[in-house]
């Protein structure tokens, strides 16, 4: 069975490869941190880059691994942000551990997210290929919009639901809005940090490599390669596909709740849990490589500070973003350039064989 | 008792009616041939079998098992496995994993033993290992084994096909147009390797070819299709040379 020792050694080297370049990347950006060698604008980016990591990751899985193209995935990301905060905000008094809460906060944003994902799931999987993607559309805008038109209050008697506005939630004087529509939740204790998000991207990446080569993680490959044919070998197709997206969805949750707990301030706009967004994490999957859980990584960390990296050239700075998509676009697609890479980075293509 | 029994099987898509009364009785370890000219409905018939279609009159026995309007995991899962006459394979997957994939259902381990790298997982694993590449070796493929399916040459793309089937351990495997698109060196290896299935595996093959070569060479008993019904039925050298036969199909 050498051929199969070499496949699997390949495999989890491949995966150390990654899991090394992670911790490399943390270990560079912490120290010169603590050295104040940073910028404070680019410190502060960090939680937002480790959200985007994970994001990344987790929409490959759909669109790399399962092959359903999903431009909702920014929804997801805003129920794990709300549920998570929103438990934070009324628990805030009572766990006072910061950790311990942070923990329970990820729970219950994980566990919201991949209710959602189930329940979308269920009868969007039927749909393929463009009506998907709308779908998912479609819900990642109402979950948007459903929150800022959503406030809750707490007092003694409990919880006060409305959709007309803080007034009309009848608190009594010892009550307080929790999340109050368009201007959400304030508040939210600031329980994330770079180290915490650099943990998340560790298990998701754990989680999602250690999939893909698991018996589950093949048959989500072989439907998304041939749908047919996988029912044919007795493979069943929506458990699988429900999995995946659950599953999926549950990480973009837990990526959510480390972005909520980053800010003090936690409102959905188009620009944080929107169409953009959702449009902005499928860019980093499709530059990665469809499919390439590494080059996820590296593109959403590339692009997410491209643009602050570039700040000081100010008018250029969307130019040369474009041009950099561009040329990743390149360098990961066009023939010529695989071509060159193969002649040239050799070692780099047998590890992307084995991620894939 | 006869592996398959199917009586009085049919299907229309609006008005036409594809397959209609369609009887077939296959005895165990046999191998049965289903010809006839192109449209007869013979691919049709298999996506009966294998419950991608589902019949609107008729019914489909396994075994003394009723599957008749079971979905096609189900049916796999009751011993019938296939190949497809435009070959199916997982194109991006290794030739290893696509014969993995095959044995996913005879063994299992939980999600959470996958993604923890629990023993279980360990264990399961090289059973599968060993077991598909035990297959490939089969089917001549071993050297391939972590070749990426889409860059296999046609000849072996279709062999691998039959293995990724035989890995799910079927009472029956059906095959669509094995030969298609092969020289008739390939065809001869093919016919060997039927044969060799057959007898290894004590499975039972009923297969759709065009190839007369192969048919009379390997098919004990055939059932000839004409416009979606049974034309003709019986031994295989008493089918061929059947003067309706000769008329609808082969040629004077």
């Amino acid at each position: 069975m050498s051929e199969m020792q070499k496949k699997m050694s390949r495999n989890t080297k491949s995966n150390l490869i990654t899991y090394g370049m992670v911790a490399a990347a943390f270990l560079i950006m912490q120290s010169l941190i603590s050295m104040d060698r940073i910028s404070y604008l680019v410190e502060g980016l960090m939680v937002p880059v480790c959200v985007y990591v994970i994001m990344a990751v987790s929409l490959n899985l759909v669109v790399g691994v399962l092959g359903e193209l999903s431009l909702g995935h920014a929804g997801f990301m805003c129920v794990g942000a709300f549920t998570s905060a929103f438990f934070s905000k009324c628990m805030s008094d009572v766990i006072t551990v910061a950790p311990l809460r942070f923990f329970l906060a990820l729970l219950i944003g994980i566990a919201s997210a991949a209710v959602f994902g189930l329940l979308i799931g269920i009868p969007v999987l039927r749909l393929k290929g463009d009506y998907l993607a709308i779908v998912t559309l479609a819900f990642g805008e109402i979950i948007k919009n459903l929150v800022n038109v959503l406030f809750i209050g707490k007092d003694s008697d409990g919880f006060h639901f409305s959709t007309e506005g803080a007034m009309s939630l009848n608190l009594k004087d010892d009550g307080m809005v929790i999340l109050s529509g368009p201007q959400g939740i304030t508040g939210t204790p600031r329980d994330s940090s770079f180290f915490v998000g650099f943990i998340l991207i560790m298990v998701a990446l754990f989680i999602v490599t250690n999939l893909i080569n698991s018996r589950d993680g093949r048959a989500i490959m072989s439907i998304r390669d041939n749908r047919i044919a996988a029912e044919s070998v007795g493979i069943n197709v929506t458990k699988y596909k429900l999995m995946a997206f659950t599953i999926s969805a549950a990480m973009a949750g837990a990526a959510g709740v480390l972005y909520s707990h980053n800010l003090s301030t936690l409102i959905a706009t188009t620009n944080n849990f929107g169409y953009n967004q959702s449009i902005m994490i499928l860019v980093f999957v499709v530059l990665g490589g469809i499919g390439n859980i590494r080059g996820s990584v590296i593109a959403a960390v590339v692009l997410t500070l491209l643009p602050e990296m570039l700040r000081g050239l100010s008018n250029y700075r969307m130019l040369i973003y474009a041009i950099v998509l561009i040329v990743m676009m390149l360098f990961n697609w066009a023939p010529k350039a695989i071509e060159w890479r193969e002649r040239h980075f050799s070692f780099l293509k047998k590890k992307k064989e084995a991620v894939r | 008792m006869a592996l398959l029994e199917v009586k009085n099987l049919g299907i229309s898509f609006g008005g036409l009616r594809a397959v209609n009364s369609f009887e077939i009785s296959i005895e165990k370890e046999e191998l049965y041939g289903l010809i006839g000219p192109n449209g007869a409905g013979k691919t049709t018939v298999f996506n009966l079998l294998t419950g991608v279609y589902q019949p609107d009159a008729g019914k489909i026995i396994l075994d003394g098992t009723d599957i008749t309007g079971r979905k096609t995991t189900e049916i796999n899962r009751a011993g019938i496995a296939r190949t497809f006459q435009n070959i199916r394979l997982f194109k991006q997957m290794s030739v290893l994993d696509n014969v993995k994939v095959g044995l996913h259902n005879k063994h299992p381990y939980s999600t959470i033993e996958g993604i923890l790298r629990l023993p279980g997982y360990r264990k399961v694993e090289r059973e599968m290992d060993e077991q598909a590449m035990e297959l490939l070796k089969v089917f001549d493929l071993e050297k391939y084994a972590q070749t990426t399916a889409s860059n296999l040459p046609y000849g072996q793309q279709r062999r691998l096909e039959i293995a990724r089937a035989m890995a799910t351990e079927p009472k029956l495997l059906l095959l669509d147009e094995p030969a298609a698109g092969m020289n008739p060196n390939e065809t001869g290896e093919l016919m060997d390797m039927i044969r060799f299935v057959r007898e290894k595996f004590h499975v039972t093959v009923l297969l759709i070819e065009h190839d007369m070569k192969l048919v009379s060479g390997i098919c004990e008993r055939l059932t000839v299709l004409n416009f979606g019904e049974v034309l003709c039925q019986g031994a295989t050298s008493d089918v061929l040379n059947d003067p309706q036969v000769i008329t609808a199909y082969l040629g004077e």
